[in-house]
């Protein structure tokens, strides 16, 4: 009985679905996006507010590519929409290049110091922007808000207001008390207008108006977690045992994390 | 009352019809919006008054009714049997109501309704041109029943169609009627009702869902929160009918916070409904159980949207989803959902009472049916209107609307709201249908409709359409955020007098990516308004960007207001009304206006009644 569940779930998860893309025929598992299928082709797609440990989101609309299914051919972003039987995409029309390129120079006019985004307008064909300069860092793809919210489990940060106004900040703009400084936010901003540093016993996330402190390590005494993190994670892992690590572990710095295995594994190897 | 069988319907109705001559005086107050914020209230308070003071109640009733779409002329008073229309009512006119109209049968000159065109008074409420070309399939019952009393309802053959769809049809059925009939959605994409409520029934996961989108945020539409507040039953009958054959278990109402008049009288609908046993558990004493929820929106234009919408509904920010996955296999709570506008949801029961065939021949081949349009702007009779689709603009615009005021000529209209194109005069006999309006680069929309005069900058109005919607985007995808931003911005520029050639280009580039390449419906129309003025309006931008004048006088910095010598007596009035003392001159001498001190903001222009100033 529990066999034949699993063989039907199983079913489910590897039923595929044939679909071209720039002319070349392929098979993919149900639920691939366009831009996965693509990339398997080796066909390269720039993607900026797209990360494969993320949902979807579809909003710098960089990633487009032209679809045809029967009659209608229409743009879509690639890295939401999902491979269907007998589809049509093609990466590199004439149409697809201009709105990626329109996008960017968009972009661009936005972020107009940003390196990011000078190299991909460079790599699409947009040497400059014919649009008003704007002085902003922040091309609002999301990555801080969904990596805090989807893989944190935090939702420190969001975006404000609407349209034109929209902005990515605290609630209230104010310091957050949901924050606890991990960085994840960081470290996936294309921008990098989000910077994190450690100052003595304090951890400044200044893009958002925080400062944490900092906890030592219990090794060399070293300020390397912000208090509210360690707490956190030790929440988060229920237990200990089952990752088979000592509790204590997360209370020592990596560069001691490391020493210390290393330190057993020439006990280990005799070296 | 619980209604158990369809029989107890019949038996209810006919008791309630019983309890009202229809040859008894009634006098109908309508108490929508717009007339409630010209007094109706206070009207209605004081023939109430009245009407008891004098001991009338036995003869005469008072019925508060809903929006009849004419809010320019409100507050309205129509007196049944004959429907004698008054106009503009105030509370001092009560008494004289009651003694002359009602008691002796005279008319009041006074009140009566001028006919713009011919200048002839009218006095009964159908010979109005207004009303009279107008279809009022599913806005007529609005101003004869009183929405707070489900009787008036049901008195007009309502909830006969769930009656006959419990009883009589399968969930399929009712589907391939509502296909037969043509139906498509009112809310704007015209997508064909029957096919969308197929979708969803072919789906295998449960709970489903229904959602009526009463968010309705075009500026200057309300025929969805008329609907609401006028005949709220009429919605919910559409509603519970598309669960009955979609398979839903449970609807919601997402109506702005901004409507408290349509959220209270729906309430008291739902209320009303669930006592009768209309919603709920096993309606009509069949086993077939729904629910409805109303759900208060912030008042975010882009909640309109579907994937937005729902996620508004779930508590999340509204921001459009992409599709695929459509709400049909994967909407509210990541269950099937269907979502149709109010105007849709209302259409259901009419279509199923008097039957798809005789529904399909109202309208245009592929637009069948009627729709209700918000029609304002530059024209005398400004409101609510319900025709056949398919009708002309140029009946729209003289015949209901009565033509342009003050005898100037007619520019342009704007159809769809802000998302919406600007058609203009050139093609005034264009069919109104949903195909129509696309092909000449607008769209149906909700069914507003903006009409303008030959004093409308229509540079300007790109502008303003522009500055809405750049305002309501959401702000997620970047063509329509920094799209629609820097469209405004060219706008901006060339209404000011800093526009280049080159600027025309750029903006017909940018509206046609935008309008390609965004995520949602916002971002895919907002940039219409730009693509039609500069199809058809071309050389008003040319004027503004090669002579820096703009020939609509409208756009401040391109525009000097002056004394026309031959016409000035020297009233002094614009002297008066100058809020920056720009201008001189003494008593019965010619006036002069210091071009330096001038903000023109032109209220001389509208003081001086000799035509003495002047717009260049």
């Amino acid at each position: 009985m529990q066999s034949a569940k699993l063989a039907m779930k199983n079913e489910k998860v590897t039923k595929m679905v044939k679909l071209t893309i720039n002319n070349k025929k392929m098979e993919v598992e149900e639920g691939t996006t366009l831009l996965e299928a693509a990339q398997k082709l080796g066909i390269e797609i720039p993607t900026l507010c797209h990360h494969s440990a993320l949902k979807p989101y579809g909003a710098c609309r960089v990633c487009l590519v032209e679809v045809i299914k029967g009659s209608k051919v229409g743009l879509v972003a690639s890295c939401t929409y999902p491979a269907e039987e007998g589809l049509v995409a093609k990466t590199d029309t004439k149409r697809v290049k201009r709105a990626r390129r329109l996008s960017i120079e968009l972009l661009l006019a936005r972020c107009p110091t940003s390196e990011k985004v000078r190299e991909l307008a460079l790599k699409l064909g947009v040497k400059k922007t014919r649009f008003k300069e704007e002085k902003e860092e922040c091309i609002l793809c999301g990555l801080c808000v969904r990596v805090c919210e989807e893989m944190i489990g935090k939702s420190a940060i969001s975006f404000i207001n609407r349209g034109a106004d929209r902005e990515v900040t605290t609630p209230f703009k104010i310091e957050s008390s949901e924050c606890i400084g991990c960085g994840a936010c960081a470290y996936l901003c294309p921008t990098e207008v989000i910077k994190i540093e450690d100052v003595i016993k304090y951890r400044k996330l200044d893009f958002w108006n925080t400062k944490l402190e900092l906890k030592k390590c219990k090794v060399c005494g070293r300020y390397f977690i912000p208090t509210v993190e360690l707490k956190y994670l030790k929440e988060k892992i229920k237990s200990f045992e089952e990752i088979e690590l000592p509790e204590e572990v997360l209370e020592v710095c990596p560069k001691c994390r490391r020493r210390i295995l290393s330190d057993k594994m020439k006990e280990f190897i005799g070296g | 009352m619980k209604l158990k069988r369809p029989s107890d319907l019949v038996k209810a109705r006919k008791s309630i019809q019983s309890r009202y001559d229809p040859k008894k005086t009634c006098v109908t107050v309508c108490c929508g919006t717009g007339c409630i914020a010209s007094g109706a209230h206070d009207v209605a308070e004081a023939f109430k008054k009245e009407i008891g003071k004098r001991g009338l109640r036995p003869r005469v009733n008072l019925r508060i009714t809903g929006c009849h779409g004419f809010c320019e002329k409100g507050p309205l008073v129509v007196i049944y049997p004959k429907r004698t229309f008054y106009q503009r009512v105030k509370v001092g006119d009560v008494k004289e109501i009651i003694s002359q109209t009602i008691l002796k049968g005279k008319i009041i000159e006074r009140l009566l309704y001028v006919d713009p065109v011919t200048k002839k008074k009218i006095i009964y409420e159908d010979e109005i041109p207004f009303y009279k070309k107008q279809r009022r399939l599913i806005f007529g019952n609005n101003g004869r029943i009183d929405p707070t009393k489900i009787g008036y309802y049901i008195a007009l053959n309502g909830y006969t169609a769930l009656a006959k769809v419990l009883y009589k049809m399968s969930p399929q059925q009712v589907i391939d009627e509502i296909k037969r009939s043509g139906l498509r959605g009112r809310g704007g994409a015209g997508f064909p009702t029957g096919a969308k409520w197929q979708l969803c029934r072919e789906q295998k996961e449960k709970p489903k869902y229904i959602i009526c989108n009463a968010d309705e945020g075009d500026p200057g539409a309300f025929m969805d929160r008329s609907l609401l507040e006028g005949n709220p039953h009429s919605v919910l009958e559409g509603m519970i009918i598309g669960a009955y054959a979609i398979g839903a278990e449970e609807g919601y109402i997402y109506v702005r916070n901004e409507y408290p008049l349509a959220i209270k009288h729906l309430q008291i609908a739902l209320k009303q409904a669930q006592d009768w046993g209309l919603v709920g558990k096993n309606i009509l004493g069949t086993n077939f159980s729904f629910r409805i929820k109303i759900n208060k929106g912030a008042g975010a234009f882009v909640c309109g949207e579907e994937s937005a919408l729902i996620a508004s509904i779930e508590g999340r920010i509204g921001e459009p989803q992409p599709r695929p996955p459509f709400p049909a296999e994967s909407g509210l709570w990541e269950k099937p959902t269907n979502i149709n506008n109010v105007k849709t949801w209302a259409n259901v029961p009419l279509i199923i009472n008097k039957g798809a065939k005789w529904y399909s021949r109202i309208g245009t081949k592929t637009s069948k049916g009627t729709m209700i349009f918000s029609l304002v702007g530059k024209i005398n009779n400004t409101g609510l209107v319900e025709v056949p689709m398919g009708i002309s603009l140029r009946k729209m615009v003289y015949e209901i609307g009565g033509g342009i005021p003050n005898g100037k000529r007619f520019k342009a209209v704007q159809t769809g709201g802000p998302s919406g194109g600007c058609i203009p005069a050139s093609l005034i006999d264009l069919p109104v249908d949903y195909e129509k309006l696309t092909e000449v680069g607008s769209m149906m929309g909700s069914g507003g409709m903006v009409v303008m005069d030959e004093d409308t900058c229509m540079v300007n109005v790109a502008k303003y359409f522009l500055s809405f919607t750049r305002d309501e985007s959401c702000g997620k995808c970047t063509p329509c955020r920094e799209g629609i931003k820097q469209m405004y911005g060219i706008l901006d520029g060339i209404t000011r007098g800093k526009g280049k050639e080159s600027d025309l280009g750029l903006l017909k580039e940018l509206a046609e990516i935008v309008k390609d390449s965004s995520l949602c419906g916002l971002g895919q129309t907002a940039p219409n308004p730009v693509l039609t003025t500069l199809r058809y309006f071309r050389d008003e931008y040319l004027t503004h960007i090669r002579d820096k004048r703009c020939p609509a006088g409208v756009c401040q910095d391109l525009i000097r207001y002056s004394v026309i010598k031959e016409n000035c007596i020297g009233c002094q009035l614009c002297n008066k009304v100058c809020p920056t003392k720009a201008i001189s001159g003494k008593k019965k001498e010619l006036q002069k206006i210091d071009q330096k001190k001038c903000i023109k903001c032109g209220a001389c222009y509208d003081a001086c009644k000799f035509e003495a100033i002047g717009v260049e």
